[in-house]
């Protein structure tokens, strides 16, 4: 089930909206396609990141996947745990296996990425 | 764009809750779920493989085995009926074309060959063919072969065949009705390091026989296993890969398959193979341990203090090992080095120690 509360990337990134911050995260479409996660590199507290651009990678066994950004804006928060705790993101990818909390730049930038009906369609021609 | 093609089974896997994804120009089942998970469950109790998009050939005529002789490295007048052996196909310089198992059958040979090569090691063996009475039958579509992989796999498989799989003994082969499919070729082969068999029978009959399987095994722990755990699989084994320890570029020398080359030398690329062999290759295939999660990929170098001595060939997360793992060819010269070994692993220096190969052999394993 894609949650409805939050906005996606056709590389399977979710963005959602928290008060005037943004949380940001990888949806379970990725994670069953990943499987396995070995590791993961996220940017630090006060970085900033570019709508588009690399922000970090997951790896599974698999393969190395790099992280999109779905908005810009500064980092200032980021989940420490789950690097450790990498199963926490296959199993809750939407809620405790968040990333990273933004402060976006750009408020605009969230409304223009895909919603649930439109990335679902991206999920189902993937799957084929 | 490359044409994907689905096995008989496909419909099958995506039933089973496959990821599906190309492979040597065929839709198959990459994993079910984990590829980790797949993998231990082989190692402890057993596990099924569709092998239908591997090639499967057959060499049949008078000197059919005099014929394939001179083509693998591996010595085949010397191979009883009932046995296989591994070998190389190679050319003339001695690099390899692929990796096969032979099979002596009594009026011909069974070669099973790489997916990714069946064309090219038809058209090679073909072109060696004028002048002899021997004729190429391809039963790659007409035949499909199953693996079935682990510890408890003799348990799983005797109910179900006319005669005693415990009785055929690794590395060879028999004949017998398994599934109901009457003539089924049963061999005591695989690609895991695990005891098991791989089955060779009509492919009309695969989806049926696969359910009889499955059918029948899951009770006693068989599951369905996708093609990334049958390489975690094969590499802890310290089993090549066609495409990553063996390319055009390489000989069996270099590779560590001295094993599976005749020392008469009378195949095409013997000599080639022998002068390499006295003189010594300048690199070598080595196997390693890596520190850290991180998985050493193809291409990603090694590196002996500060200098790039070589490149990583396969790599993957070990569950066996509880480690990252990988081989890699490395200068000859610098394989007894004492400075440290590492990978440039995305932009890190991973530190990784050699290890021979295998990584994993099972216990009571032949």
């Amino acid at each position: 089930m894609i949650p409805n509360d939050r906005r996606f990337l056709a590389s399977h990134e979710w963005a959602k909206s928290e008060g005037d911050l943004i949380t940001i995260g990888i949806t379970d479409f990725a994670v069953q396609h990943l499987t396995d996660l070995v590791y993961i590199d996220l940017p630090s507290v006060g970085d900033e990141l570019q709508k588009g651009e690399r922000f970090g990678e997951i790896e599974s066994v698999k393969a190395v996947s790099d992280l999109n950004a779905p908005i810009s804006g500064e980092v200032v928060e980021v989940n420490d745990a789950i690097a450790d705790s990498l199963e926490t993101v296959a199993e809750d990818p939407y809620e405790a296996g968040w990333f990273v909390k933004i402060r976006p730049s750009d408020a605009s930038e969230h409304e223009s990425l895909l919603d649930d009906a439109a990335y679902g369609k991206v999920t189902e021609e993937e799957a084929h | 764009m490359v044409d994907v093609r689905d096995t008989a089974l496909a419909t099958r896997h995506e039933g089973l809750s496959a990821r599906m994804g190309p492979f040597a120009g065929w839709r198959m089942p990459l994993h079910y779920g984990s590829i980790l998970d797949e993998a231990s469950h082989v190692r402890a109790s057993a596990g099924l493989f569709d092998l239908c998009h591997m090639g499967r050939l057959r060499l049949s005529g008078p000197d059919c085995i005099a014929v394939t002789d001179r083509l693998v490295t591996c010595a085949v007048d010397t191979l009883k009926l009932g046995r296989i052996r591994y070998g190389l196909l190679t050319r003339e310089d001695g690099t390899t074309i692929d990796d096969v198992l032979v099979y002596r059958e009594p009026e011909s040979i069974f070669l099973c060959v790489n997916a990714g090569n069946l064309a090219r090691d038809v058209a090679w063996i073909e072109a060696h063919l004028a002048g002899t009475e021997t004729r190429l039958h391809d039963l790659s579509t007409s035949h499909a072969m199953l693996a079935l992989q682990g510890p408890r796999s003799v348990d799983i498989v005797r109910a179900l065949c006319s005669g005693d799989p415990g009785a055929i003994k690794y590395y060879g082969f028999g004949s017998m009705t398994v599934a109901d499919v009457a003539d089924t070729m049963i061999s005591r082969t695989g690609y895991t390091g695990e005891d098991g068999f791989e089955l060779v029978f009509p492919m009309d009959r695969v989806a049926e026989v696969f359910d009889r399987l499955m059918e029948h095994g899951t009770s006693l722990g068989l599951r369905p296993i996708g093609l990334a755990a049958r390489d975690t699989l094969r590499l802890e084994a310290g089993m090549p890969l066609y495409g990553h320890e063996l390319d055009d570029a390489t000989t069996p020398v270099e590779a560590g398959l001295m094993f599976a080359v005749s020392k008469r030398f009378d195949f095409i690329g013997g000599p080639a193979i022998q002068a390499i062999h006295e003189r010594g290759p300048d690199r070598q295939l080595i196997g390693f341990v890596a520190e850290g999660p991180r998985v050493p990929r193809q291409g990603t170098p090694i590196l002996a203090g500060d200098e790039v001595v070589g490149e990583v060939r396969s790599g993957t997360r070990s569950p066996t090992l509880g480690a990252s793992i990988g081989t890699g060819y490395v200068e000859t010269a610098k394989v007894s080095t004492a400075l440290p070994l590492a990978l440039e692993l995305r932009s890190a220096r991973v530190p990784v120690e050699p290890v021979k190969l295998p990584f994993y052999h099972r216990e009571n394993g032949t």
